[in-house]
C-alpha cells in the first residue's frame, strides 16, 4: 500500500477494519446480524454492480507493480435517511452482500447506530474470522519442519 | 480465404444437445456441484482462475462442469466471460510479505525466521494411489500446533541484507504507467511487467517445457527456489468515492523467488540475480515454472547469450497464451471448403505440367468428394 492511500486517521482505520471484515463474511452472516441492530431504510444511490479489478503483484515481491489477473468484483453505494453514505467493494458477485456491507458501512458512519453494528454484526463476524483464522495457523504450524543436515564420510 | 457455410442448423443444434447429455453422463449417477468442483478438484479451479485470468472460485467451477473437465476449454470460457464485465480498476500492489501462509519452503536455507511450514503438499507423498479413496472416506480433522508468531521473512530479503543478491529497481511509476496487454497488443520488447503478466496467465504446460529446457541446458541459470509461499493475502483497491483503500477480501496466491546465478562486474559487487512467479491459488508448478522463464527472459537485460528458445522473449510470450494457441489451432477443423479446392486446383495444375515436361499423360480421374 502506498503512502497517499493508506488510512491515516483514527475513524478511517477503525472504518477500514470494519470493511475487511464485512468482505470476508458470507452475506447470510451479515443478515442475521443486521436483523439483530434494526430495519433500516436507505436509497441505492448507484445501481449494485458486479464489475472487475485488475489484481496487481510486485516485481520480486518489492519491485515495480505488474497486472497477475483480474478478481471479480461487486460494489454497492447507499445512502441512510439520515444522510450518511456507505460503501462496498467485495470481492465476487454477490450483490445481496456488496449491498448489506454498504448498509453497514452507512451505519457504522451514524454514531447512534455505530455501537449497535460493532457489537451485533462485526464483532460476531470477526470472532468466526479470528477462530477459522486460528485453526488455519494451527493446522500449518503442525506442518513445520526442521531439516537437519548429516554429515557423511570425513574429512582428512 | 473464409467463405461463409451454410446449412447443418439442424445437426448443429442435435450435436449441442448431445453433448449436453453426455456431460451429464449416466443419469442415475448424481450430478456434480459446483461446491463439490470448488472443495475437491481446487486445483483444477485454481488453474482454470489463473490461465484464465480471473479469480473467481464459483465461475471457474461452473466452467470446469461445463467444460466437461476439458481445463483448456473452461479457461476460455473464463476468458470470454470476463469481457462482458467492466472494469473499475486495478488493485493497490498485493503485499506478498503480509501473506497468511499456509506454506512456506525454502530450498536454499533450512533455517530461516518463521521457518519452513510444509501445509497441504504432494511433496513426500509416494505417489501410490490411494484405493481407499475409490470409496466415500472418513477423513479426520488435521492435526494442530502452538502457532510460533516469528514473521516468516522472505529469502530475498536475507540474502539482501548482505548485498548478496540483486534487489528491486527503484520504483518508478507507482500505477499509472503498468503495462496491460489486456488493453494493448503486446510489441517487442516488452518490458519486465508485461512479460510477467503474459506469464501468469500462460500456459503451465508450455512454461513448464520452457522452464525444463533451462535447466536441460538450453539457457542454463543455475537456479535454486529461495522460497515459494502460499497462502491468504488481502487485496485493497483505491475507490476515489471512499477516498482510501478499501479491502475487498483475500485471495490465494502462490509466490516463487528464484534464487539464480551471477550477476556483477566492473561496476557492481557479483551478486545472486532473481526469477519470479506468482499465480492464483495454489499453483505451485506454474509459479516455479514463471519464476525460471522470467529468469530466462533477462537474459539480454544481464548481458547473458540470448540462444535457448526460453530466452526468446517473442517466441515465448507470443506462444505462452492457451487459448489463442488452442483457437489457431482447433479452428483447423472448420470449413476450409474453399481454400482446399484452390490448393487442390493448383496441385493438379503442378501435376499436370510435371507430366507434361516427362512426356506422360495423366489418367484423368474425378475425385469421389467432388
Amino acid at each position: 500500500m502506498t503512502m497517499a492511500t493508506a488510512p491515516t486517521s483514527g475513524e478511517t482505520v477503525s472504518r477500514r477494519a470494519a470493511m475487511a471484515v464485512l468482505a470476508q463474511a458470507p452475506a447470510a452472516d451479515i443478515e442475521h446480524g443486521l436483523d439483530r441492530v434494526g430495519t433500516f431504510a436507505f436509497n441505492e444511490l448507484r445501481p449494485t454492480e458486479t464489475g472487475l479489478v485488475m489484481l496487481r503483484g510486485r516485481i520480486g515481491s518489492d519491485g515495480a507493480p505488474f497486472n497477475v489477473g483480474e478478481a471479480s468484483v461487486t460494489r454497492a453505494a447507499v445512502q441512510l435517511e439520515t444522510g450518511e453514505i456507505g460503501f462496498s467493494y467485495v470481492l465476487g458477485r454477490d450483490a445481496k452482500k456488496a449491498r448489506l456491507a454498504a448498509l453497514c458501512d452507512a451505519l457504522w458512519q451514524s454514531q447512534p447506530h455505530r455501537t449497535a453494528i460493532e457489537q451485533y454484526v462485526l464483532a460476531p463476524l470477526r470472532d468466526a474470522q479470528q477462530r477459522q483464522q486460528a485453526l488455519k495457523r494451527a493446522q500449518t504450524a503442525a506442518t513445520r519442519v526442521d531439516f537437519f543436515t548429516l554429515v557423511r564420510g570425513e574429512d582428512d | 480465404m473464409y467463405v461463409a457455410v451454410k446449412g447443418g442448423e439442424r445437426a448443429i443444434e442435435n450435436a449441442h444437445a448431445l453433448l449436453a447429455d453426455a456431460r451429464r453422463g449416466e443419469r442415475a449417477v448424481p450430478e456434480i456441484s459446483l461446491q463439490q468442483i470448488d472443495n475437491q478438484l481446487a486445483l483444477g479451479v485454481d488453474r482454470v482462475m489463473c490461465e484464465g485470468s480471473l479469480y473467481d472460485r464459483e465461475l471457474a467451477a461452473l466452467a470446469i462442469k461445463q467444460a466437461r473437465g476439458d481445463m483448456i476449454e473452461a479457461i476460455f470460457l473464463l476468458r470470454a466471460y470476463r469481457t462482458t464485465l467492466p472494469r473499475f480498476g486495478a488493485s493497490e500492489p498485493i503485499e506478498t510479505g503480509a501473506m497468511d501462509i499456509r506454506r512456506r519452503i525454502s530450498a536454499t536455507f533450512k533455517d530461516l525466521p518463521g521457518g519452513q511450514v510444509l501445509g497441504p503438499t504432494f511433496d513426500y507423498t509416494h505417489r501410490l494411489l490411494d484405493h481407499t479413496l475409490a470409496q466415500e472416506s472418513d477423513v479426520a480433522s488435521a492435526a494442530t500446533a502452538p502457532v510460533d508468531d516469528t514473521p516468516y521473512r522472505s529469502v530475498a530479503d536475507l540474502l539482501g541484507d548482505n548485498g548478496l543478491i540483486e534487489r528491486a529497481a527503484p520504483q518508478e511509476g507507482q500505477g499509472a504507467d503498468v503495462g496491460d496487454l489486456t488493453r494493448e497488443p503486446l510489441s517487442f520488447p516488452a518490458g519486465r511487467d508485461l512479460r510477467l503478466q503474459n506469464l501468469a496467465r500462460g500456459d503451465e504446460g508450455f512454461l513448464l517445457s520452457l522452464a525444463y529446457s533451462t535447466q536441460r541446458g538450453y539457457g542454463r541459470n543455475h537456479p535454486f527456489a529461495g522460497e515459494i509461499r502460499f497462502g491468504e493475502v488481502e487485496v485493497e483497491f483505491f475507490a476515489e468515492e471512499v477516498g482510501f483503500a478499501v479491502p475487498l477480501g483475500t485471495v490465494f496466491m502462490t509466490e516463487c523467488q528464484m534464487v539464480n546465478q551471477f550477476t556483477g562486474g566492473d561496476t557492481t559487487a557479483p551478486c545472486f540475480t532473481r526469477g519470479y512467479g506468482l499465480a492464483f491459488g495454489q499453483s505451485e508448478r506454474k509459479a516455479l515454472a514463471m519464476a525460471l522463464v522470467d529468469r530466462a527472459l533477462r537474459a539480454r537485460e544481464l548481458g547473458e547469450e540470448t540462444d535457448a528458445p526460453a530466452q526468446d522473449e517473442e517466441f515465448v510470450l507470443s506462444h505462452s497464451d492457451n487459448v489463442q494457441a488452442t483457437g489457431f489451432v482447433e479452428h483447423l477443423k472448420l470449413p476450409h471448403y474453399v481454400d482446399f479446392q484452390a490448393e487442390l486446383g493448383l496441385l493438379r495444375k503442378l501435376r499436370a505440367e510435371f507430366f507434361e515436361r516427362n512426356g506422360e499423360s495423366e489418367t484423368p480421374m474425378q475425385d469421389a468428394a467432388e
